[in-house]
């Protein structure tokens, strides 16, 4: 028998709204598959069972009393610890703000909320976002539920383990250079990292604010067109959102994509990409030409500077936004006394921040510097604008772009870390998009050694309608999303 | 210079209220203005009206388009550690570039080009005991933390101190007259003043408080910088501070140690645009300014250029002489006692004229008073210091100090036979000499303190000497 934590979570909120399911028989299912594989996995850094059970009990009555419920009434919704949760600590994975506890809600848990969806914790992520495996988390990794041995990839890992094992029904990542489609190509899952401006980043905790939305991790298309109809649309607290007035992406996602033209994007097939990845994508191609208007190549030859661009921005506007951790208003403060406000904010941030995050701080204080900024954050913009250009071109030839989401299969826990050059080189094919503020969705492609293969499907400006009817349409005849994973 | 947007309700970038002088420490925040993560900068539109309305006032270019900067440097009064705030350089293009301001000093104009205008917000307060050097804690009230700062930057054209007050003075009647600051609230008008002398460096002198510091502290700049001068010594650049106590200025940092802002457009803020059409509404809306002020001045009331001038490089004052005129028909007597004996006594309680107790109905009672010889011109300066002090009308000021004009025909009838009959000689020699006339009269406002209405004195002793005669 199929248990409510394999469901997807469109079935579920068939279920509950028409009263053949409780919403608290779902909860404690979920809750029940935690306690039996979080000691394995590590995907949560916070659960919150108890406000999961209570916010269950009151959708079930409100049902019993005929009373409306949202579209996600019932649904476990694992959230990145990144997100600021009003009364639940939010720690960016960091013993910086490992006892920080937010005084508000996020605009995406809030309108999550009011869905009815129920945040059952906080996933665990690399620290403060920033790396591709979930590794440099403060909490210790996660590891992926396909091989136990190998990363879930990242930044949001956990959210893309705990939905693929059963641990939530649907989870929020956040992708600044790949962090939601990485870890949904790792773990099998579906990702998508919205255009730029789509979703708010109110209650995000930055790490680099021009490159990152927030975006859904699913097991299925439909699924991530559900919670994303509930987070996108313009937020009056991020001016940087779109007003595009009600967002629906469920209507249309049914019907054929036989007039969409795909373009192969050549550079997504660089000289790092793994045989077994090049050949499952290229099956995957093959397949998408059978219901599409067919697939071509095209050359977006910028995309060879995007790595070093991406990372200049990413770092410079990193080391400006982690600076207001110094100890005095919340989080971390060394404990050492009787210093100045100087030396008290050196300590803190020396003890309070991981390798990577230090590292990236200082890189980005260096390209931000007089006499650098020039050289390397504006040159950076400067690659920045051909990218999107470059883009721009090919998507007025072709309506989606597609190519692997990473160059190579789940690799293993600790095989990267101490590389940090070789980790950043793993972001080559997601940073693009973050570039060019475009929409890209990593769905399941196929499996090379019994290890997941994700696909990317790039699309226009706010075309996420589009990427994912195609991306629907390519689950369909693949046939990946309820095979599950052996936690071994 | 910066100068707070007073007349906002809420500050740059959050609803918080911007009123936060009196309250609470750390009452008016939010998770926004105290940098708590995740949350993002709004920006209050109403605080780019005014900007550009302060643009406008100083003819100055007003960009198409204007974008955000973070600049970065840590600090304990900065909630982010890095302060949104506009950039002249790589790429940055503030609100308005290239205006000017002129003042008419001692007779001549001088201009002071204006380089650039922007918006940012305000840092923190902190709060020592004591100095800032022996105090044994800092506190940080948030409560100003955010609040919109217009940042005022000029070409090097002011050529001395004097100049530097003056040309403050008018910028500030100029927001004064748009409404947008209120210079009389303490710290709502800052200003950091730079100075190089001929064959030196630059220096710029902060934790200046007022306009009168300014000229204070330039001109002790001058002299410490001629004096190394003098001695063959270099005047190395640095930023100094003000110590108003001491009145001296003291090395804060050298040029090594001064800090690299690493400036970078703000990503959380779109650039703003500013459409051809809010410049021309705003402009038709613009209140009258200082100097089209003057020249009503002039033209209604017949006031001299000069009187005009001094009374409209002070909002406050020239509203007081507004309502003055008002009350007194003879505006060319109010702005004569406003800009020499008014502003005089102001200057040495050291008061504004908004601080100061005294209103125009007492001001024009005063004149009134004058007119009808109740009181002298004389006697009228004696008693205006009071009247700005504590707000009391002329006739009680005067009363109480026996100062009024006795001009009742009985009392001063009385006195003259006191007179007489104590002078019986000068009586006597006064029908053929007439300087016994005028000692008679003397002894007379000797006896009433001078109080006596002289030409009633005057009369009725000749009347007195005449009925003898007969």
């Amino acid at each position: 028998m199929t248990e409510p934590y394999e469901l997807t979570a469109s079935e579920i909120a068939r279920l509950v709204a028409s009263g053949q399911a409780m919403a608290e028989e779902c909860v404690e299912s979920v809750i029940e598959r935690i306690h039996e594989v979080e000691s394995k996995v590590h995907a949560y850094i916070t659960i919150d069972e108890e406000e999961a059970r209570r916010k269950a009990k009151q959708i079930d009555e409100r049902i019993r009393e005929k009373k409306p419920v949202g579209r996600l009434a019932g649904i476990l919704v694992a959230v990145k610890d990144n997100m600021c949760t009003q009364g639940i600590r939010t720690t960016c994975s960091s013993r910086m703000l490992e006892n920080f506890t937010p005084p508000y809600d996020a605009t995406v848990v809030e309108r999550v909320k009011r869905a009815d969806g129920i945040v059952i914790g906080k996933t665990n992520m690399d620290e403060f976002a920033m790396g591709s495996s979930t590794e440099t988390s403060h909490f210790g990794p996660t590891y992926n539920p396909w091989d136990l041995t190998r990363v879930p990839g990242g930044s949001s890992g956990g959210s893309a383990a705990a939905v693929i094992d059963g641990e939530a029904i649907v989870a929020l990542g956040s992708d600044t250079g790949g962090s939601v489609r990485c870890p949904a190509s790792f773990c099998s899952t579906v990702g998508l990292k919205p255009t730029y401006g789509l979703v708010s980043r109110y209650g995000l905790i930055a790490y680099a604010n021009s490159l990152e939305q927030i975006g859904p991790i699913t097991k299925t298309v439909e699924d991530c067109a559900v919670l994303l109809s509930v987070i996108a649309g313009n937020d009056e607290r991020d001016c940087t959102t779109a007003n595009l007035g009600i967002l629906d992406y469920l209507s249309r996602l049914h019907e054929p994509v036989s007039e969409v033209r795909v373009g192969v994007v050549r550079e997504l097939f660089g000289e790092g990409t793994q045989e077994g990845v090049s050949k499952s994508v290229w099956k995957g191609v093959d397949m998408m030409g059978e219901f599409t208007a067919g697939c071509e190549e095209v050359s977006l030859p910028s995309l060879d500077y995007s790595l070093p661009a991406y990372y200049l921005i990413a770092m410079s506007e990193a080391s400006s936004n982690l600076a207001r951790y110094d100890g005095l208003r919340y989080g971390y403060r060394s404990p050492s006394e009787s210093l100045d406000w100087a030396d008290t904010y050196s300590r803190t941030r020396k003890d309070g921040f991981g390798t990577e995050v230090k590292r990236r701080i200082i890189l980005g204080s260096f390209a931000l510097s007089a006499g650098y900024y020039d050289r390397y954050y504006l040159k950076a913009l400067q690659v920045r604008t051909l990218i999107r250009r470059d883009f721009e071109k090919a998507l007025d030839k072709f309506d989606v772009l597609v190519g692997p989401t990473m160059p190579l299969p789940p690799f293993k826990v600790g095989e990267k870390i101490k590389d940090p050059l070789g980790l950043y080189m793993c972001d080559v094919d997601t940073v693009p998009v973050n570039l060019a503020g475009l929409p890209a969705i990593s769905i399941p492609c196929g499996f090379v050694d019994a290890l997941p293969i994700g696909m990317q499907i790039i699309g226009r400006h706010f075309a996420e309608e589009l990427i994912l009817r195609v991306a629907y349409n390519f689950e369909k005849s693949c046939h990946l999303e309820h095979r599950s994973p052996p936690l071994r | 210079m910066h100068c707070q947007l007073t007349n906002l309700k809420t500050k740059l970038f959050c609803s918080c209220p911007s009123d936060y002088r009196g309250k609470e420490p750390n009452t008016t925040v939010c998770p926004t203005c105290l940098g708590i993560p995740g949350t993002l900068p709004r920006p209050n539109e109403k605080a780019l009206e005014d900007a550009i309305m302060v643009a406008i006032a100083l003819s100055s270019h007003i960009s198409n388009e204007t974008t955000f900067y973070r600049k970065n440097y840590y600090y304990p009064d900065m909630s982010k550690n890095f302060q949104i705030s506009q950039y002249d350089g790589g790429g940055g293009v503030p609100i308005a570039t290239s205006g000017a301001i002129s003042v008419e000093a001692d007779g001549t104009r001088v201009t002071t080009r204006i380089r650039r205008l922007q918006l940012e917000e305000d840092p923190a307060k902190l709060v020592h005991l004591g100095a800032i050097d022996t105090s044994p804690y800092t506190l940080v009230d948030y409560n100003r933390a955010g609040i919109a700062l217009l940042e005022i930057v000029t070409e090097p054209d002011l050529k001395s101190p004097r100049e530097a007050r003056l040309f403050l003075q008018k910028l500030r009647s100029i927001l004064e007259h748009l409404g947008v600051s209120d210079g009389s609230l303490e710290g709502a008008m800052r200003c950091d003043a730079n100075i190089s002398l001929a064959g030196g460096a630059r220096t710029e002198v902060k934790n200046i408080s007022s306009f009168k510091e300014v000229e204070r502290a330039l001109s002790f700049e001058i002299m410490r910088q001629k004096s190394l001068l003098a001695r063959g010594l270099k005047v190395g650049q640095e930023t100094r501070h003000w110590d108003e106590a001491r009145r001296v200025t003291l090395t804060l940092r050298t040029k090594e140690e001064e800090q690299d802002y690493r400036y970078f457009p703000e990503p959380d803020l779109t650039p703003m645009q500013i459409q051809a059409d809010t410049v021309e509404d705003i402009r038709r809306r613009m209140p009258e300014l200082p100097d089209t002020r003057k020249e009503r001045f002039t033209k209604q009331y017949g006031l001299l250029p000069s009187s005009a001038e001094v009374l409209t490089s002070d909002k406050a004052l020239a509203d007081f002489f507004e309502k003055c005129v008002l009350l007194y028909k003879e505006a060319r007597q109010i702005g004569n006692w406003i800009t020499s004996d008014l502003l005089r006594c102001l200057h040495s309680q050291g008061l504004e004229i908004g601080e100061s107790k005294i209103t125009p109905d007492n001001l024009t009672e005063m004149l009134r008073m004058i007119d009808w010889g109740q009181i002298s011109g004389k006697i009228a300066k004696k008693i205006l210091p009071e009247m700005v002090a504590t707000g009391s009308s002329p006739r009680d000021v005067a009363r109480r100090h026996g100062l009024v004009r006795i001009s009742e025909r009985e009392i001063l009838e009385t006195i003259v036979e006191s007179i007489f009959q104590e002078f019986p000689e000068a009586v006597k020699d006064a029908s053929r000499d007439e300087k016994a006339i005028h000692y008679l009269v003397g002894q007379l406002m000797r006896k009433t303190e001078g109080k006596a209405d002289p030409q009633l004195a005057n009369r009725l002793i000749r009347e007195k000497l005449q009925n003898r005669v007969q």
